[in-house]
């Protein structure tokens, strides 16, 4: 399951980045790949969609929402968390 | 060129349905935003808005009338009638095929799309009302204002997201002070609190769950409102050979475009287009004593809209007063310019500054004078009205006491 969440969540970014997923290292930051504040919001909308959950985020203040964006890794970590808070 | 005064002012807002009622609730750091009774609202992750409450659009309109206006329509024809009668105009003549309307909306009839896509796609049907079309239409409030008033000169509509109102005023205001037309019935109207509309606005992640608190370190987003204010702004020997009573001189408009980005907003266009309309006033900065502010509440606005007054005014900025009465009436989007004109005319006329209510803790990045949660009295003879849009387009008055 773990596994897999990584993939489509790296998947979902690269999309947005333009860029190939080997490209998309975990310790990448957003701005790192070249995502602004609407792509931000482009990818969190494509990641409710593709696990079916509501990820907590309010675009007035990223860094200081309950979703950890600063890297690539920590957005996994987040998503994860919230699949297996939405399968328990 | 002309001058241009105003003579007649109307509203309905979330704050009350007339210029008196909005105005005592401004002076009393009222809030008008509340839980929203819609349909479907359950489904919603934003449940507050600034609404219009006890309306009846029965008290004011016939049945054939109500089967054809949309609401943004019926708040615009309110706040026309309230606006006119002040003013005491008439329309006929050389007067009526010269003077036109021109107001500003973003959605239209939001409401109407609302019901009849609900219609078709939801319910199965496969047949809408014949009125559909002219109801939901961007123009029809413009057109009906002309009927109703008998206004047959320069009329249409300004579409400029959150900055329509002030586009459309600036528009009247150079249609008369250029020679094209003695009386302009301006302003703007917004009815999007429905399923759709606030549904859209969810989607961008901006939008506060808790309240609209501008310029506080605390804010977490913009709140959406409805209504209308309208104005009859009319050139100024005109208005002074009939003995108008006279609410207020507009006396200069700029507009620009950031020409970056489609959300995010520039300081140095919010900057020109204030810069512009002192420029076109001929106004030094020492003369401005209050900016009505764009004041969305988001920390994007805010934090941009602080640093173009600094860049502007320099050390002024620090002693002019500035605030957002969207905290109180919410943001109208296309309307709110003109709601927010109101305020403005009445920190000339009655010397009371509206506050920026819900302001809890300052914020490093937005330290000027934001008049917070309670009105003030101040003798001010020049003010400001700011409104920067999504797709970034900027568009900012100038108004002088009488």
């Amino acid at each position: 399951m773990s596994e897999s969440v990584k993939d489509k969540v790296i998947e979902i970014i690269a999309e947005q980045a333009v860029l190939d997923v080997a490209d998309v290292s975990m310790d990448s930051t957003l701005e790192d790949l070249g995502i602004d504040s609407l792509g931000l919001v482009e990818s969190i909308f494509a990641i409710e969609e593709a696990f079916d959950i509501q990820v907590p985020f309010n675009a007035n203040d990223p860094s200081s929402s309950e979703f950890d964006i600063s890297s690539v890794a920590s957005i996994i970590d987040a998503v994860e968390g919230l699949v297996a808070a939405q399968n328990s | 060129m002309k001058r241009v005064v105003i003579t007649g002012q109307g509203t309905i807002n979330a704050l009350g349905h007339n210029v008196p009622a909005t105005l005592g609730a401004m002076r009393e750091g009222r809030c008008g935003i509340g839980e929203l009774d819609i349909r479907d609202v359950d489904r919603l992750s934003i449940r507050i808005g600034g609404q219009v409450r006890g309306y009846t659009p029965e008290d004011h309109f016939n049945r054939q009338q109500i089967a054809l206006f949309d609401r943004f329509t019926q708040f615009t024809l309110l706040a026309a009638r309230e606006a006119i009668a002040q003013s005491g105009l008439s329309f006929s003549g050389e007067l009526s095929d010269r003077s036109g309307v021109v107001l500003g909306t973003s959605g239209g009839g939001m409401n109407t799309l609302d019901e009849n896509y609900r219609s078709v796609y939801e319910e199965g049907k496969n047949r809408v009302h014949p009125f559909v079309v002219p109801k939901l239409m961007n123009n029809a409030a413009t057109s009906h204002v002309s009927m109703e008033f008998n206004l047959r000169g320069p009329s249409f509509t300004v579409a400029t997201a959150c900055a329509s109102s002030n586009h459309a005023m600036g528009h009247a205001f150079q249609l008369i002070r250029g020679g094209a037309a003695p009386v302009m019935i301006t302003g703007g109207s917004e009815s999007m609190l429905c399923f759709g509309g606030v549904k859209a606005w969810e989607g961008l992640r901006v939008m506060s769950k808790d309240g609209c608190r501008p310029f506080s370190a605390n804010r977490n987003g913009m709140v959406q409102g409805e209504g209308a204010a309208v104005f009859v702004f009319e050139e100024y020997e005109h208005a002074k050979a009939r003995g108008a009573d006279i609410l207020a001189e507009v006396i200069g408009f700029a507009m620009t475009s950031d020409a970056s980005d489609i959300v995010m907003p520039s300081k140095q266009g919010a900057a020109r287009a204030i810069s512009g309309a002192m420029r076109d006033a001929g106004l030094s900065p020492e003369a401005v004593g209050y900016i009505n502010a764009h004041g969305t509440g988001t920390a994007a606005n805010d934090k941009t809209e602080c640093a173009a007054v600094v860049d502007v005014f320099g050390a002024h900025a620090d002693r002019l007063m500035i605030s957002s009465t969207k905290s109180m009436h919410g943001h109208l989007i296309g309307g709110t310019g003109a709601v927010e004109l109101l305020a403005c005319v009445m920190a000339l006329r009655d010397g009371v500054i509206a506050p920026t209510i819900g302001y809890e803790e300052p914020d490093p990045e937005c330290t000027l004078d934001v008049v917070p949660n309670e009105a003030r009295e101040a003798d001010v003879d020049v003010v400001l009205s700011n409104a920067f849009a999504f797709g970034g387009l900027n568009a900012v008055l100038a108004l002088r006491k009488v």
